[in-house]
């Protein structure tokens, strides 16, 4: 079982993040994947996304090991960019390998419902006319993460 | 300032930029100390920390020595204190 977690400003490869988790992992049915990208509209031109250093790390790594002790994965890799993002740029990559199709994609939305809610990240719109705005916490994401707290909550 | 006991208190998103700093010290005073003590003390300071941490305030959430924390979690000495918004990561 391997972990990846990386909080970065820099770009990354899809592919590559999905070649290096499935490195030897012979065993290995499927990689779920959620690519989240910055979504444009009502006049967005970037988001501008900060953390809490160190924070940040330790909760998406907790994250990631309860996914990997309630789905049984093979592993898992996480990265979540911060700094200025324009519309349609990539955001964060979640993969999950697992043995089979289910645990991989039900792991895969697991890891999002709780990056959402418990990872310390601090979205702030910029639109084009110059105007910014902090993001409101959506109270959807609340109820999303509540569905998997059969014992307990991640984190 | 050599003996006397303190927090370091942090602020992230908007909290920050409307109080104008990213941390600070607390000194502690003696005896039992709680999250919900730290933010009645800067609740009752002046202008925007009024705001921020009184009752007219948004939604915050804490954390203690990076672990999410409540008003009855204890403080101690060369503890981090974050204060911030609801996450909305992803």
């Amino acid at each position: 079982m391997t972990i990846r977690v990386s909080v970065q400003t820099a770009a990354f490869s899809m592919d590559a993040e999905r070649a290096r988790l499935m490195q030897g992992a012979h065993e290995a049915g499927g990689v779920g994947a959620f690519l989240g990208v910055v979504r444009g509209g009502a006049g967005l031109r970037a988001l501008t996304l900060e953390h809490y250093p160190g924070m940040t790390e330790s909760m998406i790594g907790r994250i990631a090991a309860e996914a990997q002790a309630r789905f049984g994965l093979l592993g898992c890799t996480i990265i979540h960019r911060v700094g200025r993002l324009g519309v349609g740029e990539p955001i964060v990559l979640v993969l999950c390998l697992a043995a089979h199709r289910a645990a991989a994609l039900d792991a895969t939305a697991f890891v999002m419902d709780w990056l959402k809610t418990r990872a310390p990240f601090w979205k702030r719109e910029e639109f084009e006319d110059g105007r910014t705005a902090w993001v409101d916490a959506r109270e959807a994401d609340d109820a999303a993460a509540a569905r998997w707290a059969r014992d307990g909550r991640a984190g | 300032m050599e003996g006397v006991p303190v927090i370091t208190i942090l602020y992230f998103a908007w909290l920050r930029d409307r109080l104008g700093r990213s941390s600070e010290s607390m000194p502690l005073p003696e005896g039992a100390w709680y999250v919900g003590d730290v933010i009645r003390t800067l609740a009752e300071r002046d202008g925007d920390y009024r705001l921020v941490f009184g009752p007219q305030g948004g939604a915050i959430r804490c954390a203690v020595n990076q672990e999410f924390a409540g008003p009855d979690d204890g403080v101690r000495e060369g503890d981090e204190v974050a204060f911030f918004p609801p996450v909305t990561g992803g």
